[in-house]
């Protein structure tokens, strides 16, 4: 994705990281600022199924030729499914990081910690 | 100025005006006082080439060399002979001289020799995943239970007596800054003998051939191993696995060991190289340098250093290992080598030496006082005991320039009447005949001096 | 890179894909003894069933083959490489004539001591000399890199605390630390805690007395830094980390810069490694072999790894003693002439922390770092130094003159050592390539781009070590050449950031690489 984006519908973490919620279930990704931090995506290190996920802390990793970032959780809960896409096709986390490059789905645990998380303009506001 | 610098009086000046400083001294000025070296160092001054290439010489003359002896000594490395081809190119200053490829554009001739060496690796062990290179055997060894122990976490490795004695205590070395704790199977009949494994038990370490010569079934330890969960490690020497079944196919997760047969010297022990083989499930935890395949602007195929999220110059602390300089030229000389022997060559080279060790243990186990250490299978090495005090027996043997091999005692309390002997393609029937004659009268000597008879 | 053996001509296959059934250039010995059926010796359950899929092909074609991929490599023999942390200074043609010598080349890691005497004498003279350009008198030249020196740097800390009945579990590295040393401290089972830097490029003295406490096992740290900086409070350094009863390990990247001048020892450290293949010539080999041996205090030696060289004189009662046993014992019982002094290898050292590696290290590196030092002698080595900070301070002033620092300011305004770091931030900014494509241009000017993106902690770097063994004519041509590239990005920085153009490939596709990795030839 060659723009800088920062969907309104979404929720944002300072560590870069966004978080999709649906009622109790929430869809976590990468933003635009750090997947282009981190240049073309080469690997994800997905977290299994099952595993807990706990606000702020990582939960897995994501590769580029020259660097490793920490993908840390924007809320926590249990992850129920892993993008399957990425094994093969990483680089769409580059140029779709809210579409097709989502990384875990999660079963929120604590829905209100949502609150807590900042909006697009307010993460926008961070960035510069 | 020295053979090696180039700074003339006019040199000095002009550079001395144009960083604006009147002396070389001026350049030191942020260096406390007193902390200069107020004296020269206490080293001899320096000499002429010719000097310098004097007193190498002389030190070399104090060495007995393969040259100068009948040699069967192996445990661990060994006198192969190396084509001339092999120095003619690692010789070249394109080889010789740059650094490890970090500008793979200018450094294709290395990446690609990595490449085909990876490949070569992959081919003998039988495990898709080789990197370019670790430093030798038994640190290679230690390297692999590393990434056992990152790989599932768990506290033991359960490592056989079998396996080189170095290898062990490296091993040993840095486990304790791990935290691991290290069980070792003990040799039954000069075969592994493993104990129950449980689910504490990160991974298994054998030697194919062991340290007695022996060839171990690879496959019921590897069973053993990743029926309790564990993974299997196998440190093997390159040469036999021309014939051997490769310890990928026998279930290992990961081969490492000893290069130095593939092409480099005995050097007195270094430099030579290690090489680590692993599973496809490993590959992110292999460490070292590999290189991968790939396409440069214009399409043409090229290669560089990848998956370098592994390594220590990006991933710091998280780093597989620490590895940076590891051994690219020796393990050029290894992929030269492999070439030069050739997929019928390393088997012909195989089959000389298992009939000629074959020869060996007929001739030295008919000798009175000399039996066999165990029956199991060997390829080119195998132990004997002797029923005469080994040391004296050696030396008898030495006086007539014969050196007939390894005594065991020294690592092995429990085989302090051992010996252990490695043939090579280098050690012809004549040698081994003389080696049997030789040792046969010592022995006898030997023997009649315990007994007491006056010689 | 030019060479009338053009890239065009090359056609760029692997000795694979140049096999054909039936080449070959080995010839096996005859088969001189009875041959028994191969089923009696190896059974077939054993055995694997087909050969291994080696390249088939004959001498001639190795030998071109191999040409022909050389040809793609840049190498020192060549041109300027001014790689810095990395010291590509000449490589003397002598040292491998030596190292060839049978007594060095064919001598068995396991022959008996009182037939390697050569040997082991010349690995202790080596020690002696490492010794004393250190300053610390106990040596180990064990270890087979820097990295291996720097594990065993981190595990004899470890071994001196344990003994001490004292449980540490961290080691301080500078955030401009190589990245070994964190690697290294996690392998050695620590916690790994980052100092700060602070403006004038040195360690932040705050911040270390911060964090400098009783669960701090070591500090790791190189004098000069990787900056290329004197680190000017080193004795507060020591004497803060002394404090706290920690460890101070030097890291030896950057000797080159203080031989003869300073001591790692005089400056309080208790452990320092030497990389051989940096400042004592052994060559690189394109990634190896080095070595890493590491000098240590009194107070560490106990620990050193097993076994150590070390040298007899015969007492005149057919008994050895060996003066620098610190415990006053006998080493073996081995008979030796009176007055002759004998080497041997040391096994009985109850506190070691056993082996890092199998046999005594890599000899080879030894006789060829032996030979510079005795080439060289006291004065040959503090010239060396003298030089090489010499040749860095005079490019740095050439690339100001050329008006290189106007887009690539020196990080820090101080006199640098034998090596400085620029920062490419403003030339990204106002000329819109980054340090990658500089280098990447340089390429195609025939010299080997500095190091880039370290240290860390300064934006675009750029990291310069000339050595000492470089003419004022390269530096002047080496100058000239950045400044060129930075006039034709000015005018269209389009060209650098598709450089290079002459070299045997071009820009590579890494990402596909790290993506979808191939790491070995289909056969």
């Amino acid at each position: 994705m060659a723009e800088a984006d920062y969907p309104e519908d979404l929720l944002y973490h300072p560590e870069h990281d966004w978080a999709r919620v649906e009622g109790d279930s929430a869809t976590f990704g990468i933003t635009w600022f750090a997947q282009d931090a981190l240049g073309e995506v080469v690997f994800f290190e997905a977290p299994q199924v099952g595993a807990s996920v706990t606000k702020d802390q990582p939960y897995a990793e994501i590769e580029s030729v020259k660097a490793v970032s920490d993908v840390v959780a924007p809320l926590s809960g249990e992850i129920v499914e892993v993008n399957p896409a990425l094994s093969d096709s990483p680089e769409t986390v580059n140029e779709e990081p809210y579409g097709a490059g989502w990384l875990v789905k999660v079963k929120l645990s604590d829905p209100a910690e949502a609150e807590s998380l900042l909006s697009a303009t307010d993460y926008e506001a961070l960035l510069s | 100025m020295t053979r090696y610098t180039s700074v003339t009086e006019v040199d000095l000046r002009e550079m001395l005006a144009e960083i604006g400083v009147e002396s070389v001294d001026d350049l030191f000025e942020e260096i406390p006082a007193g902390l200069r070296l107020d004296r020269p160092l206490a080293l001899d001054r320096g000499l002429a080439e010719q000097e310098v290439y004097e007193e190498l010489r002389t030190l070399a003359a104090a060495n007995t060399s393969t040259e100068d002896e009948l040699s069967f000594l192996g445990a661990g490395m060994y006198d192969h002979y190396v084509p001339a081809l092999v120095e003619s190119i690692i010789e070249r200053s394109e080889f010789l001289t740059p650094y490890t490829p970090y500008q793979p554009e200018i450094s294709q001739g290395g990446l690609q020799a990595m490449f085909e060496y990876q490949t070569a690796i992959s081919e003998l062990t039988g495990l898709p995943v080789s990197n370019a290179s670790v430093y030798e055997g038994p640190s290679a060894v230690a390297a692999a239970g590393y990434v056992a122990k990152l790989h599932n976490g768990r506290g033991r490795f359960v490592v056989s007596r079998g396996v080189h004695p170095h290898s062990r205590e490296a091993l040993a070395t840095l486990a304790h800054g791990w935290g691991m704790r290290v069980d070792e199977a003990p040799l039954s009949v000069g075969a592994t003998e493993l104990p129950a494994l449980d689910e504490r038990v990160s991974t298994v370490i054998v030697q194919q051939p062991n340290f007695l010569g022996a060839v171990e079934d690879l496959e019921a330890i590897a069973r053993a191993a990743h029926d309790a969960g564990a993974l299997m490690i196998c440190a093997c020497d390159p040469l036999p696995l021309a014939l051997l079944r490769s310890p990928g196919e026998c279930g290992a997760d990961l081969a490492v060991g000893e290069g130095q047969t593939l092409g480099n010297r005995l050097d007195f022990g270094g430099p030579s190289f290690g090489f680590f083989a692993a599973t496809e499930e490993l590959m992110r935890r292999v460490p070292g340098r590999i290189a991968g395949e790939t396409r440069d602007l214009d399409g043409k195929r090229g290669f560089v250093l990848t998956l370098q999220t592994r390594e220590q110059h990006i991933r710091r602390e998280r780093a597989t290992s620490n590895i940076c300089t590891a051994q690219a030229l020796n393990a050029l000389a290894g992929v030269i080598y492999l070439s030069w022997l050739g997929r019928d060559g390393i088997v012909e080279l195989a089959e000389l030496m298992i009939q000629r060790t074959a020869y060996a243990q007929e001739r030295l186990g008919a000798i009175d006082g000399v039996t066999l250490l165990h029956s199991r299978p060997v390829v080119r090495e195998f132990g004997v005991a002797l029923d005469a005090p080994v040391e004296r027996v050696v030396e008898r043997c030495r006086e007539q320039r014969i050196n007939p091999g390894y005594r065991l005692g020294i690592d092995y309390p429990e085989l302090a009447d051992g010996l252990l002997i490695a043939i090579t393609e280098q050690r012809t029937r004549a040698d081994i005949d003389r080696l049997a004659d030789v040792l046969g009268a010592a022995v006898a000597v030997e023997r009649r001096e315990l007994a007491g008879v006056r010689e | 890179m030019s060479n009338w053996f053009t890239a065009a001509a090359d056609d760029g296959l692997t000795i694979y894909e140049r096999s054909k059934p039936g080449r070959r250039a080995f010839a096996a010995p005859a088969m001189d003894v009875p041959e028994r059926p191969l089923d009696e010796l190896l059974p077939a359950a054993l055995r694997r069933a087909g050969p291994p899929r080696l390249p088939e092909v004959s001498e001639p074609e190795i030998v071109r083959h191999y040409n022909r991929l050389s040809k793609r490599n840049f190498d020192l023999d060549t041109g300027f490489y001014p790689l810095g942390s990395c010291t590509m200074k000449h490589n003397p043609k002598l040292h491998e004539r030596v190292a060839a010598l049978p007594g060095h080349a064919k001598l068995h890691p396991l022959q008996d001591p009182a037939r390697a005497q050569g040997a082991l004498e010349l690995m202790w003279r080596l020690q002696e000399a490492l010794g004393e350009i250190a300053g610390l008198p106990h040596v180990s030249l064990q270890p087979s890199a820097g990295s291996h020196g720097e594990l065993a740097g981190v595990l004899l800390t470890r071994a001196f605390h344990e003994d001490r009945g004292e449980v540490r579990t961290k080691v301080l590295t500078p955030d401009t630390a190589h990245g070994t040393n964190p690697a290294t401290v996690t392998m050695a089972g620590y916690e790994v805690v980052k100092v700060g830097t602070d403006a004038q490029g040195n360690v932040d003295l705050d911040d270390l007395r911060a964090k400098a406490d009783d669960e701090v096992a070591c500090l790791m740290l190189t004098n000069p830094s990787t900056l290329g900086l004197f680190e000017t409070g080193i004795e507060e350094i020591a004497a803060i980390v002394h404090g706290v009863g920690a460890t101070l390990y030097y890291d030896g990247a950057n000797l080159n810069a203080i031989m003869g001048i300073c001591r790692p020892g005089d400056m309080g450290f208790d452990i320092v490694h030497f990389n051989l293949h940096k400042s004592f010539t052994q060559p690189h080999g394109g990634g190896g072999p080095g070595a890493g041996p590491i000098a240590v205090s009194d107070r560490i030696e106990p620990y050193l790894p097993r076994p150590q060289v070390v040298r007899c004189d015969h007492a005149g009662n057919g008994r050895w003693t060996t003066p620098a046993r610190p415990d006053g014992g006998e080493a073996g019982g081995r008979a030796g002439r009176a007055g002759e002094p004998n080497f041997d290898l040391d096994y009985d050292r109850p506190k070691s922390i056993g082996r890092l590696r199998g046999f005594q290290g890599n000899y080879g590196v030894f006789v060829r770092s032996y030979a510079y030092i005795r080439s060289l002698g006291a004065a040959g080595l503090r010239e060396v130094s003298e030089v090489a900070v010499l040749n860095a301070n005079y490019l740095l002033a050439r690339l100001r003159r050329e008006g290189v620092l106007e887009y690539l300011p020196a990080a820090y305004e101080r006199l640098c050592m034998h090596e400085f770091v620029l920062s490419g931030a403003p030339m990204k900014r106002e000329l819109k390539i980054k340090t990658l494509d500089l280098a990447k241009r340089l390429l195609d000017h025939g010299v080997h781009p500095p190091t880039v993106y370290f240290p860390l902690i300064v934006d675009e770097a750029l990291l310069i070590e000339p050595t000492e063994t470089e003419t004022k004519e390269t530096l002047d041509h080496f100058s000239e050449i950045v400044a060129e590239v930075l006039r034709e990005a000015r005018d269209d920085p389009a060209v650098a950031l598709g450089a290079p153009y002459t070299t045997p490939v071009r820009r590579l596709d890494e990402a596909a690489a790290a993506r979808r990795p191939v790491l070995r030839q289909r056969l």
